[in-house]
């Protein structure tokens, strides 16, 4: 997929928001870095630097009400999807008046009322459920579309494979996104892959299945217009796999990444990082200015800085709150 | 207007007036249309959707043998804007996709602070008795019953099966609804119009005053009949049925253990960390002051389900059993 053709067709206001999600992303990531170096976050932290084009060029086809199943590593796709980032930080520190009450932290993050329907603490967990909110649109008769976001650990489940069939099946509104960042915690994707691509598997399901450049916000965003508008317009489902780079390790805290090369997450910072691409490709076609980008870097790390000092602040959950919502009635 | 039908009609009475009553209600499995290929005029392999797609084509979906993908459809068809009954067929077949019900469907809504609502039904067949082996018998409601998030439904007769199944669909949490294959066939008055059986509330089905005994599912017949014959005795017991495993109407089997001091627990289900355990150890807890005997568990055994049905009929508890444990609580020997 060339996304030299395309920039032409998206609007400033387009890219300025795009970029917004990204810059806040990156912020948010690596200032959870930080601040879980320091001790001052509880639990297990997947970090989503590096592959904030993915979620920035997918998500920005999608509306409120379209559906998005994510991965353990899901803050950027939360951000990408609308959820409030104060109310992200408060959950990730486990706080009261966190997006889900404190009760799902970084690896559940959700919110349902922007379409949001969780990272996921299970390989593959979610992908199931989007064939569920498609057909549902499809029952319904909306145009909703569901998209599911997988590793490419993920990848290699059953219930992967098993929904990409029954999508097909039922030609269902989905649009299937596979993010090959290079490793499945610290197996790497050239091993477990066996050197094949997942979108080929796209064909064995009689779908169409597209490999692009994740580290490029006008590829991903091109290939995902044309799978989602497919699946807003009845063609069925669709698989794109984006071929991204994982700048810290699979989770916070132990991981050392003794498995890459010294240098390999300098390299690909220093060659492949997305909001690096990004601000060269706008400022050389003049899309975005100068101080465009650095009002919105500004507004990035403020916002972060606010829900960081929010979420420390805040009070600990209510402890009646434990045994709230396990059902709706009982 | 009740009539008697069988407990499978029963469950498809259930289906047809809920998906009648709202179009979001939808109903999928295999063969749940009985070949898509052939019109629907083929196939469905068991019953309780037979005939359902020819008048509700828009509400009835075949789906391939894909456990894991058709279950956590369901499970995403809930929490955007459907009411989702999937069939298992074979609660054995959970195996495939107990992921899609332990840590999806059974949590969405705790992890997301209570918004997410995840109002779904898994129907599935349980139980011993049809010389299906090991893989096609089992009763695995305890591991489900453990899981909080879950709600779980054992109707033992037609009038149940109807109203525990329109409450299951109208229920806002996940239910998992058990249906006895060795009863699909057996009959009951059932009225015509919709009707509810509230989850956590126990049947009493014969009351009496010297032993209670809980029993699930086939087992309420067993513990009948073996309560037919103690009467013969002088012996009178007070049978309960929970209907649901997941909320369990404690109140009401320690009412009864209260009246009569005595318990005995009959469940098909193999003895450990069980449905029969669960109650006894909850009596043991809380009613222990009432007790005149120790609790009595009448399970089947800790063993795979055999093939061979001389095999078979032996885990399967019968009357005789029950009677047993109850004479036994009440320090009668059995008549000679």
């Amino acid at each position: 997929m060339s996304s030299a053709d395309h920039p032409a067709d998206l609007s400033k206001d387009l890219l300025a928001e795009a970029y917004r999600v990204m810059r806040t992303t990156r912020e948010f990531e690596d200032r959870l870095h930080a601040e879980f170096a320091g001790g001052a976050i509880p639990g297990a932290v997947h970090l989503y630097a590096g592959q904030e084009a993915i979620a920035a060029g997918v998500f920005a086809h999608l509306g409120p009400d379209d559906y998005v199943a994510s991965t353990h590593r899901g803050h950027g796709h939360a951000i990408a999807k609308g959820c409030d980032v104060t109310g992200m930080m408060l959950e990730i520190y486990g706080r009261a008046g966190g997006l889900c009450g404190g009760k799902g932290g970084s690896m559940h993050i959700a919110d349902f009322d922007v379409g949001m329907l969780g990272a996921n603490g299970v390989a593959a967990g979610g992908v199931p459920m989007i064939c569920g909110v498609g057909l549902s649109a499809k029952v319904r008769g909306t145009r909703q579309v569901g998209v599911a976001v997988v590793g490419d650990g993920g990848a290699n489940q059953g219930a992967f494979a098993e929904s990409l069939n029954l999508a097909a099946v039922w030609q269902l509104p989905c649009v299937f996104v596979v993010e090959d960042n290079g490793y499945a915690q610290s197996t790497s994707s050239r091993y477990h892959l066996h050197g094949i691509d997942v979108a080929r598997r796209a064909e064995g399901f009689g779908m169409p299945g597209v490999v692009v450049d994740g580290t490029d916000f006008f590829a991903v965003y091109a290939a995902a217009g044309e799978a989602i508008g497919r699946a807003r317009s009845g063609g069925g489902p669709s698989l794109l796999e984006c071929k991204a780079v994982r700048y810290y390790g699979h989770m916070e805290g132990f991981d050392r990444q003794a498995y890459r090369r010294p240098d390999e997450v300098a390299e690909l910072r220093a060659t492949h990082d997305c909001l690096d691409l990004f601000v060269a490709r706008v400022t050389a076609d003049e899309l975005l200015s100068p101080a465009d980008l650095a009002a919105i870097d500004e507004q990035a790390a403020a916002t972060v800085d606010a829900a960081v000092a929010t979420a420390q602040a805040a009070a600990d959950p209510d402890p009646a709150d434990l045994l709230t919502g396990v059902y709706q009635s009982y | 207007m009740a009539r008697t039908i069988t407990y499978l009609l029963a469950i498809r009475e259930a289906l047809d007036q809920e998906m009648s009553r709202d179009p979001t209600v939808v109903v999928f499995g295999e063969d749940n249309i009985g070949g898509t290929g052939c019109d629907g005029k083929l196939g469905n392999a068991w019953g309780p959707t037979q005939g359902l797609f020819e008048k509700f084509p828009k509400q009835v979906f075949d789906t391939p043998i894909t456990e894991a993908a058709f279950v956590g459809a369901a499970v995403g068809a809930a929490a955007s804007g459907l009411r989702p009954v999937a069939d298992l067929l074979f609660i054995d077949f959970l195996g495939v996709c107990f992921d899609q019900i332990l840590n999806q469907a059974a949590k969405l809504r705790y992890m997301s602070g209570g918004k997410a609502k995840v109002p779904m039904v898994v129907r599935a067949m349980w139980g011993v008795g049809l010389r299906r082996g090991a893989q096609h018998s089992q009763a695995l409601y305890p591991l489900l019953t453990h899981i909080p998030g879950l709600k779980v439904a054992i109707p033992s007769n037609p009038y149940d099966a109807k109203g525990l199944m329109i409450q299951a669909i109208r229920d806002d949490d996940p239910v998992m609804f058990f249906e006895h294959k060795m009863l699909y066939f057996s009959q009951g008055d059932v009225p015509e119009e919709p009707y509810t059986v509230p989850f956590g509330t126990a049947a009493l089905v014969r009351s009496g005053r010297d032993c209670t005994v809980v029993a699930v599912g086939r087992m309420v017949h067993v513990a009948q009949q073996a309560a037919t014959a103690l009467a013969g005795e002088g012996i009178e017991c007070e049978v309960l049925d929970p209907r649901t495993a997941s909320p369990l109407d404690q109140e009401s089997i320690y009412r009864s253990v209260r009246k009569t001091g005595r318990l005995v627990v009959v469940d098909e289900a193999p003895p450990r960390c069980g449905l029969a355990s669960d109650i006894a150890a909850l009596v043991a807890q809380d009613c222990f002051e009432s007790l005149r005997a120790p609790v009595a568990m009448v399970t089947g055994p800790h063993a795979p389900t055999p093939f061979s049905p001389v095999l078979e009929d032996l885990c399967v508890p019968g009357p005789d059993r029950v009677a047993d444990a109850v004479r036994d609580r009440v320090g009668v020997k059995q008549p000679a």
